[in-house]
């Protein structure tokens, strides 16, 4: 009996001890967020840094979101043309593929993509700078990191997600074309004019471009978060990137559900 | 003259490690001081309270009159300005040649044209014996010419302070012969004060004009290095870290260890319980 009760404490003190260190966490994200609000501005007085930093976490990251985009158009084309023929309505492709695409999953899945590829990439540089002493050395040159390398980066993610997510959908409307149009037979015409007549500028595009422009700056203020408070050493620098990838990944796609149910919902 | 650092009844915790127990110190102008003391005594912690990176929960840490843990901002940054570091890594930006390494501060901190940077640089790299090592990238140096680069980096602004980590820690003579005259030199040509931590004895006797000696959260001497020896009788601890003599309890515990182990492996006879210095039997 006393066992039932010393293991029945251990796991509550086991899960109090997960709250707390939780909370501290949570609590620590939210003084970063304020003290990196303060240099947001500041940053762009150096622009070139900002530039550089858009090119290391887009330009590098167009690969894999070129590869993406293509492959899920072409995978959108077919299931939605075996989908569309029985209704007799594989004239709707394009505009079924668009939608799809430029609402949902072109900032959706760029955004997990971008986690993985840049998010984490900007943590290890971040944490390793840090284990590195070299955050420090900075500090004591009378430079401010947060204004030098974490504002800059958080910039870099805001400023390259919704460009990589508008060349996702690109990609993926053009993999859909070449599938539903040259391969299967779609008329051309019909796939870009409903895709003309029916979507909306304002509505379908900005809602996308807020989503992914919320997506970037998720995960732009997670991975500079997680890098910047990593434990100095090789397990931390492993963990910190983890968490980077897990934590902006299910962000991304709670946010995704609330920002679909406000921008869509009844 | 007015001491150039001052501490006064400073005491710093690490959660429930005491660190510094109210300690008193007043680091001379255009000297160079020594901190020692052994491993984990919080060497590194006291150059980061110099320079304000982390504060002390009770007591001051005055350098040129400014209480570092009160100052403000941007009166701690114009502090920082007048420093320079030398960290015990080295810690050079790996992403930037040696040469924008040292350049970083002046491309920070002053709106020379590049050219002039540029001789600047030069200037300094010429100084630590790297000119040739401009255009490498960190990865590429060893440890002791990427320290020296470092040294160049930490006296871009011609700073008046000057700290240095460890700076002999994992050096190989030459290298530790090189930056002991280059701290020496230094001081002297540009009259710099100068603070070094390290638990090198003979190296830091041979530059130091003053040593404090800290063990425990408390300096537990300090004076010029003939003081210390002076001392050294008369101060147990100060005798066993200086001579670097093993400490007493750990070596009887260790040799009778060492006797337990022997005896299991059967090459030392059970009843021999005196401890021995003769090897096996």
């Amino acid at each position: 009996m006393n066992r039932v009760f010393i293991a029945l404490f251990n796991g509550l003190a086991a899960l109090g001890q997960g709250v707390l260190s939780a909370a501290a966490h949570t609590g620590q994200l939210f003084l970063f967020t304020g003290q990196l609000m303060g240099r947001l501005l500041p940053a762009w007085t150096r622009p070139k840094l900002i530039v550089q930093e858009i090119y290391a976490i887009g330009v590098l990251s167009l690969v894999i979101i070129v590869i993406s985009g293509g492959f899920v158009g072409l995978v959108l084309g077919l299931q939605g043309y075996n989908i569309l023929s029985k209704f007799n309505a594989t004239e709707s492709l394009g505009v079924m593929v668009a939608l799809s695409l430029v609402r949902e999953l072109g900032p959706v899945v760029t955004a997990l993509l971008f986690a993985g590829r840049a998010g984490s990439a900007v943590t290890a540089e971040i944490a390793l700078m840090k284990t590195t002493e070299q955050l420090s050395a900075m500090e004591m040159m009378a430079v401010d990191p947060l204004r030098r390398v974490i504002a800059p980066r958080f910039w870099g993610a805001v400023i390259a997600m919704p460009l990589l997510a508008g060349l996702f959908s690109l990609v993926g409307i053009m993999g859909g074309y070449f599938i539903g149009v040259l391969v299967l037979g779609v008329d051309s015409a019909s796939y870009w004019g409903q895709i003309q007549q029916q979507m909306q500028p304002m509505d379908d595009v900005m809602n996308g471009v807020i989503k992914s422009l919320v997506f970037g700056a998720v995960i732009g203020l997670v991975a500079v978060f997680e890098g910047f408070n990593a434990e100095p050493t090789s397990l931390g620098i492993s963990r910190a990137t983890t968490r980077t990838v897990v934590l902006s990944s299910l962000l991304v796609l709670g946010l995704d559900f609330i920002l679909t149910a406000w921008m869509f919902g009844a | 003259m007015k001491p150039y650092i001052q501490f006064e009844q400073m005491s710093f915790s690490r959660g429930r490690n005491l660190i510094f127990d109210r300690i008193d110190m007043a680091i001379p102008r255009g000297k160079i001081s020594a901190i020692m003391g052994p491993s984990g005594t919080g060497k590194t912690t006291l150059l980061r309270l110099i320079g304000g990176q982390i504060k002390p929960q009770s007591g001051r840490v005055l350098v040129d009159g400014l209480d570092m843990a009160k100052a403000s901002s941007q009166a701690l940054l114009a502090m920082r300005r007048r420093l320079g570091m030398l960290f015990q890594n080295g810690a050079l930006f790996t992403d930037l040649t040696a040469a924008d390494n040292v350049a970083f501060p002046l491309r920070e901190h002053t709106r020379l044209p590049p050219a002039l940077i540029a001789r600047i640089v030069a200037l300094k790299l010429q100084a630590v014996g790297l000119l040739t090592a401009a255009d490498q990238m960190p990865a590429a140096l060893s440890g002791g010419m990427a320290r020296r680069v470092a040294l160049a980096r930490a006296l871009a602004l011609d700073p008046e302070l000057m700290l240095y980590d460890e700076p002999f820690t994992g050096q190989d003579p030459i290298n530790v012969g090189v930056l002991l005259r280059l701290i020496a030199s230094l001081n002297q040509a540009l009259g710099l004060t100068s603070v070094l931590v390290s638990h090198d004895v003979a190296e830091v006797f041979a530059i130091a004009d003053c040593v404090f000696v800290i063990n425990e959260g408390r300096v537990v001497a300090s004076g010029s290095p003939d003081e210390l020896r002076a001392q050294m009788p008369h101060v147990p601890f100060l005798r066993q870290f200086l001579e670097g003599a093993p400490d007493d309890t750990q070596s009887v515990a260790g040799q009778q260890s060492a006797n337990n182990l022997a005896r299991a492996l059967g090459l030392k006879r059970v009843d021999d319980n005196r401890p021995s210095t003769k090897g096996t039997r």
